[in-house]
């Protein structure tokens, strides 16, 4: 494949690296990524693979713009207010960059449907609120070794952690099981401040871009945390638990499960 | 430029930075190591710049020969990987 003019001009910033160069840029637009939750931290990681010219980049979320999203979920504007997420999305993406194809998936992601969803897709962002929708990610792209991001942000503080098959930890070895309802509130009950899905979901695009070039050091088998008050990051080293339920030595989660979830949590 | 046969020629005399040395790398990308690269590139800001990002990147300048008429031929051998 050669690049047209208006392709090297684009994409000529990447170009210049010798990180990414012609071999990397092919290699992103050649690359497929799944993100699931068109929200505070899919938005930025949308824009950013749409910008950077990943080839096919996936986005799932059922649900429809609200104004309280827009404080933070920078690819929705106030005129798309009511619109479904995804479709606003789409057109802000292709809006940016022509030349990806997005495709917009609006589905609640749930075990019926998630194998299916991540199948085909090179790496998965979970752009999700929820501890269920967090585990389920999990647990789905470990039973089909599927790379991806996973990244969580409330109030200040923020984290993720990158998981790569066979090559180090998964969520559920670091934290076992979603807490119990209430013991831990959504961002929606305790408020996140807007930039934190711009930080947190960018450092998700970030990984992703670098996975698909092959260059660079991941976040596997690292938490990294991120308090915005405190202007503190920390990478912690995340040991592997050889007694995880779904990538441990004898695993007893053998297919996508779905948590109870509050009634008020779904909408 | 007699004295040597190049296996491929790109002309940037016509885009401006960064596109110049973008289409000299993506030139440089699809030949074989050792092979040569004939740059036509105009004097001023890209005869300062581009031979030296193609320096940069390990790559080997054999000549830069001025053309008279504000241009310059610039030739690259590719390095390897």
């Amino acid at each position: 494949m050669a690049f047209s003019n208006e392709q090297l001009e684009r994409y000529s910033r990447h170009i210049l690296l010798s990180e990414v160069g012609v071999k990397g840029q092919k290699k992103l637009l050649e690359a497929s990524v799944l993100i699931i939750g068109a929200g505070g931290l899919g938005a930025p990681a949308a824009l950013y693979l749409a910008a950077a010219g990943v080839g096919t980049i996936g986005i799932a979320d059922a649900d429809e713009v609200d104004l309280s999203n827009l404080q933070r979920q920078v690819i929705h504007t106030t005129p798309d207010v009511g619109k479904a997420k995804v479709q606003s999305a789409k057109e802000t993406m292709e809006a940016i960059n022509p030349g990806v194809t997005v495709k917009a998936c609006r589905t609640f992601v749930d075990a019926s449907n998630i194998m299916g969803l991540i199948a085909g897709y090179d790496f998965i962002i979970d752009g999700t609120d929820n501890f269920p929708a967090k585990f389920l990610i999990n647990d789905a792209c470990v039973l089909a070794a599927k790379p991806f991001s996973h990244a969580g942000i409330i109030r200040f503080k923020g984290q993720l952690t990158t998981y790569v098959p066979g090559e180090g930890p998964c969520y559920r070895c670091a934290f076992k099981a979603p807490p119990p309802p209430d013991a831990v509130p959504t961002c929606k009950q305790a408020g996140v401040i807007g930039a934190m899905g711009g930080v947190i979901g960018s450092l998700q695009a970030m990984e992703a871009v670098k996975y698909i070039i092959g260059k660079g050091e991941l976040l596997t088998g690292h938490l990294l945390t991120y308090d915005a008050l405190k202007m503190e990051f920390r990478k912690i080293k995340l040991p592997a638990y050889k007694d995880c339920a779904v990538c441990g030595e004898h695993p007893t989660i053998l297919a996508p499960v779905d948590y109870e979830q509050k009634e008020c949590d779904l909408k | 430029m007699a004295d040597f046969t190049a296996d491929d020629h790109v002309d940037i005399t016509d885009v401006v930075c960064p596109v110049t040395f973008v289409k000299v790398k993506v030139a440089l990308d699809v030949l074989e190591e050792g092979q040569l690269l004939t740059v036509r590139l105009a004097d001023g800001e890209p005869v300062q710049n581009v031979p030296r990002s193609v320096k940069e990147e390990g790559h080997q300048i054999l000549k830069l020969a001025d053309n008279g008429d504000g241009t310059y031929t610039l030739v690259v051998r590719k390095a390897g990987e």
